[in-house]
């Protein structure tokens, strides 16, 4: 059977991927940020994963506001990188597990989580800075992806509640694949930040921490947390912060803590990063 | 449920993208989409205001694209991932573009977010701020 063998989180400011692609990672001003994550970078070498489903949101990259959907899942076998306005990363192309995301899309549906099923899909910042960060810089990326775009730029966003849920829907997908497989989740995006108006560069360090230590002992009443609390405490754009919720979910009840990373700031973000694996229960 | 987009608007120097922004921001937002090719890119730089009269867009939001007045192009209903498009395809980071639309130059603003950012003491309500 395939099974959930961890949960990461991270941060996917773009920058961090400019600084990744231009060989600036040493620099004083990024190297304490990607400090956080040579630890990570050891321990996925260590426990690799064949596939690894990103929950991650497109920022104008891919959708843009004629279609854009709540929840949808790239089923292809590969994904592009996208032109966000500078040119496309130069990163190798994000392959895809075709079998298992059909099953996962299917079984989601089956489960009245209404997917958008992705067949053609490129890629933006949300999902390949984070292969960045634990990966660095390979020729090919280790692992196969499924990609999990989730709308959290325009509001109404899903729910905390539904997030949480669907990665509980997840979780029991994965072990019901026929197949013997290893799966990473990741949730993507936040912690605190607001990239508009004249608040903007709004950070909430304890605020982030404290979500932090809400997610791994007590997500059952994080999910209940209004999205209006994510944008007055953590920023119009700490609301991404909610795909955290959807790796949790697909954990099981009780994790382990095998590692934590806080950096302020990354251009316009605080920066945080989380491994986790499943106790089993 | 009933939406309530009406809870967002004590937020202080914060423009919430709802769906009713997304509506009367389409054309705008779909306007930056298409300066995600090069070609586009070239066309745009080389005649601005030709450009964007291709663009089913008001003539307040070609004003605020024309002026670089990110606040503005938020009050119409731009999103800033959207208007990302505008800014990078002049080399501009988010720092320098998001610090336009704050009270402080790039410097000043790459310095508070050196020191930690933004505090959100004092800036979680209009009320409180006396701006309502
Ligand atoms: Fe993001």
């Amino acid at each position: 059977m395939a099974k959930i063998t961890a949960g990461i989180a991270t941060s996917h400011v773009p920058a961090v991927g400019h600084a990744v692609d231009s060989g600036r990672t040493q620099d004083d001003y990024w190297k304490p940020m990607f400090d956080g994550y040579e630890f990570s970078k050891k321990w996925i070498a260590e426990n690799p994963a064949d596939v690894a489903i990103i929950v991650y949101n497109d920022h104008a990259s891919y959708f843009g506001m004629d279609i854009m959907p709540t929840f949808a899942m790239g089923i292809a076998e590969k994904f592009n990188i996208c032109d966000e306005g500078y040119g496309p990363r130069p990163i190798p192309v994000v392959e895809g597990h075709a079998e298992l995301a059909t099953h996962l899309a299917a079984s989601l549906i089956l489960d009245d989580f209404d997917m958008t099923v992705l067949n053609k899909l490129d890629v933006d910042h949300g999902l390949t800075v984070p292969l960045s960060l634990m990966y660095g810089t390979p020729d090919k990326w280790p692992t196969k992806v499924i990609p999990l775009p989730v709308n959290v730029v325009m509001n109404p966003q899903p729910s905390g509640e539904r997030c949480f849920s669907l990665g509980k829907a997840i979780k029991d997908a994965v072990e019901q694949f026929d197949g013997d497989l290893k799966v990473h989740i990741w949730g993507t995006g936040g912690m605190s930040h607001q990239i508009q108006g004249a608040r903007a560069g709004l950070i909430n360090l304890p605020w982030d921490i404290q979500f932090m230590d809400d997610l791994i002992n007590d997500p059952e009443t994080l999910q209940y947390k209004p999205h209006l609390e994510y944008m007055v405490e953590a920023g119009s754009e700490g609301v991404e912060l909610i795909m955290w919720l959807i790796m949790r979910g697909a954990l099981g009840d009780k994790v382990n803590e095998v590692h934590r990373f806080n950096h302020v700031p990354a251009s316009n973000t605080s920066v945080g990063h989380l491994i986790l694996t499943p106790k089993d229960n | 449920m009933k939406p309530n987009f009406d809870q967002f608007k004590d937020i202080p120097g914060t423009t919430i993208f709802t769906i009713e922004k997304a509506r009367e921001g389409f054309q705008l937002n779909e306007f930056c989409m298409s300066l995600r090719t090069q070609e586009n890119r070239d066309r745009f730089h080389a005649d601005e205001r030709k450009y964007l009269d291709e663009w089913e867009m008001t003539e307040e939001q070609k004003k605020a694209v024309l002026d670089r007045d990110f606040q503005r192009m938020l009050d119409l209903g731009g999103n800033v991932y959207f208007l990302s498009k505008i800014f990078a395809a002049e080399g501009l980071s988010y720092v320098q573009a998001v610090s336009t639309m704050t009270d402080m130059n790039v410097q000043e603003y790459q310095a508070m977010m050196l020191a930690g950012g933004r505090s959100p003491d004092g800036w979680r309500s209009k009320k409180e701020r006396g701006e309502a």
